[in-house]
């Protein structure tokens, strides 16, 4: 008998559609992997049975009862436990304290009875863990693994970990594996969402692929293949219109970065010597499912994190790490991935739309008004910004809010373009628009490096396509000759390519 | 059970309400506060009547405000500076009496000079003053992050001890034997600028500031720079700007500010230093850049209207035998409703 | 010998206040709120204990109001700054400044402009433990300087070896964590500003029905802002914050007694110690400062 049946879940963010009547089972000590891009849907149908959304329309059955869910109490209550990548752990509290807060039963703690207690639990589930230890000082690993058994000791029987491996070394990944494993043989059922194609293979019992909020196939893992599961996930069965690559291989080098390692303190690896160039004329895109080291990129080429080891060059001239103003001094053109990010929201559109160019509009420290303000004007033409130049940029659509940006940084006809999740969120005129402009931007001879978690916005502009997993590239395409099926495998880790 | 949070939700307030605020916060802080006028025996309506309009009727009453105006000018500029850079610098009155201090001191030297050169001198040191004892915060929250609420704080209770050490030790009047500083050169006292009134050259200072203030916050590059830090630090970095530097020169210029209206007090109303010099000035700018939104304009209009409570409270206790203490009572709970009232008008507000 | 006694017993009698305010902020800071409206909650209460015992001629009176005006005090404080979400320093120290202005504008209503300070007919007298043995001199205190003393343990108690004490500190480090274990982040900082105000009320209460017997406008002078210093220089611990409330204690009755002496010394260096130490220690340890990490910060659910 299943312990979880969910039957026609739907929930609509305004106009979309998050998840369209989803059904899905999930059987008594059971690894089922929910396998799918960002965007299809997976984290709402998760939160969903923890309690934090509440669906449009819905039946959830746990342990035969059926009763929506609508708060994560009610949802602990159930026996549904929820492992999210951002831990909710007290650092500077013990193991022990951590597993015990909100349910200490007694008003006097015991520490040595807490630890004994913990201990308890902890080799009853085959958890090797000190309860003494101070949370703030164990490894990522081993905080994860404090999580799920705060989850059991809540007598959680239906584990949901959210991209569990995201943050782990492969040593962790093993043993989460294999505490997981003792943890189904006495019954519990885990769900684990994922975009690893490989995990899902290896882990699971079952595994159901989501595409655009729908279930595109739930099967056995050992009767599918790693092919199939890809063709599930990315699911492109027409090749996009062909565009003539033409960007022209004899046109400059632009921009050239070689050997970006960026690792964070534990020595985990965001990036891992990334080596690519971008010439004149051409867009390149980076193709990957979130989460593989492109934020860390996009960090790195806009001068807002330094990486441990590597070089980035504009017209062969190095550029200085860390420093965004050496990226406007190379005039590197940055759309950032978090729009609020790119503009400070208080100011007016004016203000925003000429304070990456202080210079050009101060005389001795003095602002020109009539110049920002004809600057401002020029540009809402030019870029149909839906806005008046002294309104704040925080009324403003995000469509227009990207505008913004893009009026910015392309009115400066930057010699590289690093675009990234350019219509991240924005309704479907602004995407194409923005689309546009980052052509007109190609004819006009700037090298754009395009990082994009839509698949279709990098076939439709790239000229290349490069394609990241886990800090790597993995994979070049020219978009004349995209092979979908591969850039599937490459994109979820099925293949393993240099 | 009962809900004790509650949720606000960004709303577009129509301009007539926000025209509105600051006479509803008003009214509302004294329909408090006319319990406690009941308390004290008086008609309500006696006293707002000699707090809100009597002053205005008078000339010297006229000129007294503007006096009583100026240190608040002065502190409020300070911290409207500072907070709309994104510092949180509570330590004005530190600033104010290290800068008081200086001018004490420089006062005493410049006999020989004539005023055209003394109160430049004076000026400056008392800048000087004020800068350097913000140093010390605003280097341990640009270099260390360390808040600089509780530092500059305290910075606040050092000073006051620094004070009280040289007026018992080096500095006491030698003659009187009381705790106050020798009296400052003549050349060096502020003159009186508007006849019959003890309005003096402080409050050109103060106007001077002022409007260096609103010049700075909105036709400076600084000011865009520093307003962008106030309001999203992590855009302002990635849009190039020196968060550091902009944040330490903000503190700097901020205590300096602060310091001014010290000097301004010592040259411009006791020509000596001495202990009680401020009566909370520095906090009372807290709530002068609160309640003037920490922009120019705002700061004039609060400081001149706690100024003009202030000097309507000097009246009140004469005449009606209300405690003078009523005006320092009403600035703390104006401060308190207006922002509560901000809030409220501002956000829709739903449980939790 | 004897001098070291009678310092010691300086020390605790100087200290007791400074205690009460501390451990009443640390409390308070421990839920992650910093409440700046400690001063005017000492003046305030210490007036208001003084007027109740005055006008009734009971100090027991006296104290329940002081203890009631600290309490009402951190709830305007927690209808600001939990409630509404209103900056906590500006929310702070507005009530520093309403608390100290009403205290002496009501002080002014009631005892009108006397010149000499009314005084209580009665006031808290001292305990003499150990009378007759050479240990008198220390042992001779209010029984709030004894009880400032007990709360030290009963707090550490309370803070590390309770559940309640687990979720306060959990509400002031990470109030997410605290909100998916089931525990209202709202009604726990509730609590600890209450205890804390309190604490603060009795520390005023110990100034103007005990040590002094009086009222006047100085009587807090600035020891709640010393409080604040010393839960900073004592880590937000009870034990420490103990240690730095008697340091001070120490520093202060040890400049008293010199100056007694007729020693000429500047007696500001000593008093303004605290706060340069403080300033030191928080250079030193910088942001690796065991800050309550959500200190500061106003509460909401996501969503």
């Amino acid at each position: 008998m299943n312990i979880v049946e969910m039957r026609g879940i739907t929930k609509r963010f305004g106009t979309l559609v998050a998840n369209d009547k989803v059904d899905i089972d999930l059987g008594r000590g059971e690894i089922h992997a929910l396998l799918g891009e960002n965007g299809a849907g997976k984290s709402t149908l998760m939160k969903i049975l923890y309690g934090l959304y509440q669906p449009d329309e819905v039946t959830i059955t746990i342990e035969g009862r059926t009763q929506p869910i609508r708060s994560p109490a009610e949802a602990i209550e159930r026996g549904v436990g929820f492992v999210s990548q951002h831990f909710s752990l007290v650092p500077t509290f013990t193991v022990a304290e951590n597993i015990l807060l909100g349910y200490e039963q007694q008003f006097r703690l015991d520490p040595a009875q807490m630890h004994t207690r913990v201990a308890q639990l902890a080799t009853d589930n085959g958890f090797n863990i000190d309860p003494s230890a101070i949370v703030g000082k164990l490894s990522v690993g081993q905080q994860q693994r404090v999580e799920i058994l705060k989850a059991i000791f809540r007598d959680c029987r239906v584990l949901i970990l959210d991209e569990p491996t995201a943050v782990l070394t492969p040593r962790d990944t093993q043993s989460l594996f294999e505490i997981l494993l003792k943890l189904c043989a006495q019954g519990l059922a885990v769900i684990i969402i994922t975009h690893k194609l490989e995990e899902a293979l290896q882990h699971s019992q079952r595994v159901t692929v989501l595409r655009h909020g729908k279930v595109v196939g739930s099967q056995e893992t050992s009767s599918t293949t790693s092919a199939e599961l890809a063709r599930l996930m990315v699911g492109r069965q027409t090749t996009p219109v062909q565009r003539p690559a033409n960007a022209n291989a004899s046109e400059p080098v632009v921009l050239e970065v070689s050997g970006l390692s960026v690792a964070d303190k534990r020595g985990v690896h965001a990036l891992n010597a990334v080596n690519f160039q971008v010439r004149a004329g051409e867009i390149v895109g980076i193709a990957g499912v979130a989460g593989n080291g492109q934020s860390e990129l996009v960090s790195v080429l806009t001068g807002m994190l330094q990486p441990q080891r590597g070089a980035m060059r504009v017209d062969g001239q190095a550029v200085a790490f860390g420093d965004p103003r050496a990226c406007t001094r190379h005039k590197i053109g940055r759309i950032p991935e978090d729009r609020l990010r790119g503009v400070i929201g208080d100011l007016s559109v004016a203000d925003n739309l000429m304070i990456e160019q202080l210079d050009q509009f101060t005389i001795v420290g003095h602002l020109q008004p009539h110049a920002i303000l004809e600057h401002a004007q020029r540009l809402i033409n030019d870029f149909q910004i839906k806005a008046a130049p002294n309104d704040p940029v925080r009324t403003l659509s995000g469509g227009n809010i990207q505008k913004v940006i893009l009026a910015r940084t392309l009115a400066q006809d930057p010699a590289v373009v690093i675009a990234a999740q350019p219509t991240r969120g924005v309704d479907i005129g602004a995407t194409e628009y923005v689309h546009q402009k980052l052509l007109e931007q190609k004819q006009r001879g700037a090298a754009i490096l395009l990082i994009s978690e839509d698949l279709d916005e990098i076939l439709l502009l790239s000229d290349r396509i490069l394609v990241m997993y886990n800090g790597r590239l993995v994979g070049e395409f020219d978009a004349a000759a995209v092979d979908l099926d591969r850039l599937s495998l490459l994109m979820t880790g099925a293949e393993k390519t240099g | 059970m009962m809900t004790l949070g509650l949720k606000f939700e960004r709303l577009p307030s129509p301009v007539w309400v926000r025209a509105a605020i600051p006479f509803v916060a008003i009214a509302i802080t004294f329909a408090l506060v006319s319990v406690l006028v009941i308390l004290a025996g008086a008609n309500p309506f006696a006293v707002a009547y000699e707090l809100l309009i009597d002053p205005l009727t008078k000339n010297s009453a006229r000129g007294d405000i503007l006096v009583m105006a100026t240190p608040l000018l002065l502190t409020g500029a300070a911290v409207a500076l500072a907070f709309a850079g994104g510092y949180y610098n509570i330590g004005a009155e530190g600033q104010l009496l290290a800068g008081a201090a200086a001018a004490a001191w420089v006062g005493q030297f410049v006999g020989d000079l004539s005023p055209w050169l003394a109160i430049p001198v004076m000026i400056t040191g008392g800048f000087i003053a004020g800068a350097l004892w913000a140093l010390i915060p605003a280097l341990l929250k640009v270099r260390l992050q360390v808040d600089e609420v509780v530092t500059t704080l305290l910075m606040n209770s050092i000073m006051g001890y620094i004070i009280s050490a040289l007026l018992n030790g080096p500095w006491r009047d030698p003659v009187s034997g009381w705790p106050q500083s020798p009296t400052i050169a003549l050349s060096a006292q502020f003159p009186q600028i508007i006849p019959r009134t003890r309005v003096h050259f402080g409050f050109i200072v103060a106007a001077v500031v002022v409007i260096a203030l609103w010049w700075i916050l909105t036709r400076t590059r600084f000011g865009l720079e520093l307003r962008a830090i106030g309001k999203n630090r992590d855009g302002a970095q990635f849009l190039g700007i020196r968060v550091e530097r902009t944040m330490l020169a903000v503190a700097l210029i901020s205590g300096g500010i602060a310091g001014l209206a010290g000097v301004s007090e010592v040259a411009g109303i006791h020509y000596y230093l001495i202990g009680s010099l401020s009566p909370g000035y520095g906090y009372t700018g807290i709530i002068v850049a609160t309640l003037g939104a920490l922009a120019a304009p705002g700061v004039v209009m609060a400081a001149l209207f706690l100024a003009l409570v202030s000097r309507g409270a000097l009246t009140a206790s004469r005449e009606l035998d209300i405690p003078i203490y009523l005006a320092d009572v009403i600035q703390a709970v104006l401060l308190l409703v207006m922002l509560a009232v901000l809030l409220l008008t501002r956000y829709r507000i739903r449980r939790a | 010998m004897e001098f070291l006694l009678t310092l010691l017993g300086a020390t605790l009698r100087i200290a007791t206040p400074i205690l009460y305010g501390a451990l009443g902020e640390m409390i308070v800071e421990r839920a992650g709120i910093l409440n700046l409206g400690i001063e005017g909650t000492m003046l305030l209460s210490a007036f208001g204990g003084f007027v109740a015992a005055q006008l009734s001629g009971s100090i027991y009176l006296g104290l329940l109001i002081a203890v009631a005006i600290g309490v009402l005090l951190s709830l305007l404080m927690g209808f600001l700054s939990i409630t509404l979400g209103l900056n906590q320093h500006v929310s702070g120290l507005g009530i520093t400044l309403f608390a100290s202005g009403l205290a002496l504008f009501l002080f002014r209503i009631i005892y009108g402009g006397e010149s000499i300070p009314p005084a209580l007919e009665e006031s808290f007298p001292q305990l003499r433990i150990f009378g007759g043995t050479s240990l008198e001199p220390v042992f001779s205190q209010y029984v709030f300087t004894y009880a400032a003393f007990l709360l030290v343990p009963l707090l550490a108690w309370l803070l590390y070896r309770t559940s309640f004490g687990l979720r306060l500190r959990s509400v002031g480090e990470n109030p997410e964590a605290a909100d998916t274990a089931g525990i209202s982040v709202f009604r726990t900082r509730y609590v600890a500003l209450l205890m804390g105000g309190a604490l603060m009320g009795l520390g005023g209460a110990f100034l103007s029905l005990a040590q002094l017997g009086a009222f006047t406008h100085g009587i807090i002078n600035g020891r709640g802002w010393v409080a604040i210093a010393i839960v900073i220089f004592g880590n937000w611990r009870p034990w420490r914050v103990l240690a730095g409330a008697l340091l001070f204690g120490g520093l202060q009755a040890l400049q008293l007694r010199l100056q007694a002496e007729g020693v000429q010394l500047p007696y500001e260096i000593f008093l303004m110690l605290p706060y340069v130490m403080t300033i030191v220690a928080i250079a030193i340890t910088g942001r690796n400062a065991s800050y309550p990490a959500a200190l500061l910060k106003p509460y909401r659910r996501e969503g």
